[in-house]
């Protein structure tokens, strides 16, 4: 199973949270698979996934779901700690972990080597971090959702891309209607 | 009222309500200040670019979100000054300690201090300077600037204004 399987797999789940989804292809997979004014596309900005999920969990009550990559998170590897002491438990971080630079060429991550993102996001003192195989993962999303409690979701995968057009919505857009999708 | 209360002050009255701020020496009191009113949900940042991404976040939940951060770390946020708080037009108040200027005694910090103003002015960034305890008096209105004009905003505040070390 490849990322934009597991995307396939937990779009309907996700159809329920505010969705923060991460630059390059998973934004535009999941723009392709299911486009929703729910979904916050990131058009740039490596890393920041997570620390978009979170402030924005912490600033209303409704489920934020940030799906992000395991190259993204080891490029802003301080966030795991920031999530851990500033619980908000209407928040999944979703990392999509495929042991590689999927957007870049599927050069491979550390993640994919010697490094566990459930590992380091445990020591990093987060207290709900499960990790599950790709074809689990839609389960596992609805049960991190429904648990009330801050969760992060590691999905294991295999590297590989399809091909996918760009987004071309302009990104005020995109901000504008996730704003009214927050608000609604 | 001390200053870093003030700054605080005028913060809450303009419903800034999440502050992520990364440590400074001359911002500890309004860092202090910002911990300590419970208008305001602090969090605190690892780096400067993940603040913005939590202030981003926190913008598009619906509550007003300001940065507390030093100059030197100007670089490591350009990347997300450009493409996430100025592509998608999201208001951003910087609060900037401005090391490197007038009674800094460590020479490392004036390299970043002489590339200050020229990355802002290179960013089209609206850029204020306090220097003088009385330059403080303007923030209420920047603020509302800010707001105003969903930009990124930076007010750089150096050592004379904190009356020096």
């Amino acid at each position: 199973m490849i990322r934009s399987e597991v995307l396939r797999e937990i779009a309907p789940v996700l159809r329920e949270a505010l969705v923060v989804c991460n630059i390059g292809l998973p934004s535009q997979e999941l723009h392709m698979i299911d486009d929703q004014p729910s979904n916050f596309y990131m058009l740039g900005t490596m890393g920041l996934a997570s620390s978009i999920g979170l402030g924005l969990a912490l600033s209303q009550p409704k489920p934020v779901v940030a799906i992000d990559g395991d190259g993204s998170v080891l490029t802003n590897f301080g966030t795991l700690p920031t999530i851990a002491n500033n619980v908000a438990d209407n928040f999944v971080l979703l990392i999509i972990d495929n042991g590689s630079y999927g957007s870049t060429g599927d050069q491979p991550t550390y993640a994919g080597k010697k490094t566990s993102l459930a590992k380091v996001a445990s020591a990093c003192g987060c207290e709900n971090v499960v990790e599950v195989q790709g074809a689990e993962a839609a389960e596992a999303l609805r049960t991190a959702l429904d648990s009330g409690k801050m969760t992060v979701l590691v999905v294991k995968c295999e590297s590989g891309n399809i091909k996918v057009p760009v987004i071309t919505m302009d990104p005020v857009v995109i901000r504008d209607r996730f704003m009214k999708a927050v608000r609604s | 009222m001390s200053i870093s209360k003030q700054i605080v002050a005028d913060f809450i009255a303009n419903d800034v309500r999440f502050v992520t701020t990364v440590p400074c020496k001359q911002l500890g009191g309004v860092i202090d200040e910002v911990e300590a009113r419970p208008e305001i949900h602090h969090v605190p940042a690892n780096k400067e670019d993940e603040g913005m991404g939590l202030c981003a976040g926190a913008y598009m939940g619906g509550k007003r979100s300001a940065i507390i951060m030093q100059n030197t770390a100007l670089g490591v946020t350009i990347n997300t000054l450009v493409t996430l708080t100025q592509f998608y037009r999201m208001p951003l108040p910087m609060l900037i300690s401005y090391r490197g200027e007038l009674k800094e005694p460590v020479a490392c910090q004036v390299e970043m201090a002489v590339h200050t103003k020229a990355l802002l002015n290179q960013l089209n960034i609206p850029t204020y300077h306090f220097h003088r305890q009385e330059d403080g008096a303007e923030l209420d209105a920047i603020l509302k600037y800010t707001f105003m004009c969903n930009k990124p905003v930076a007010i750089l505040t150096d050592a004379t204004f904190w009356g020096g070390y």
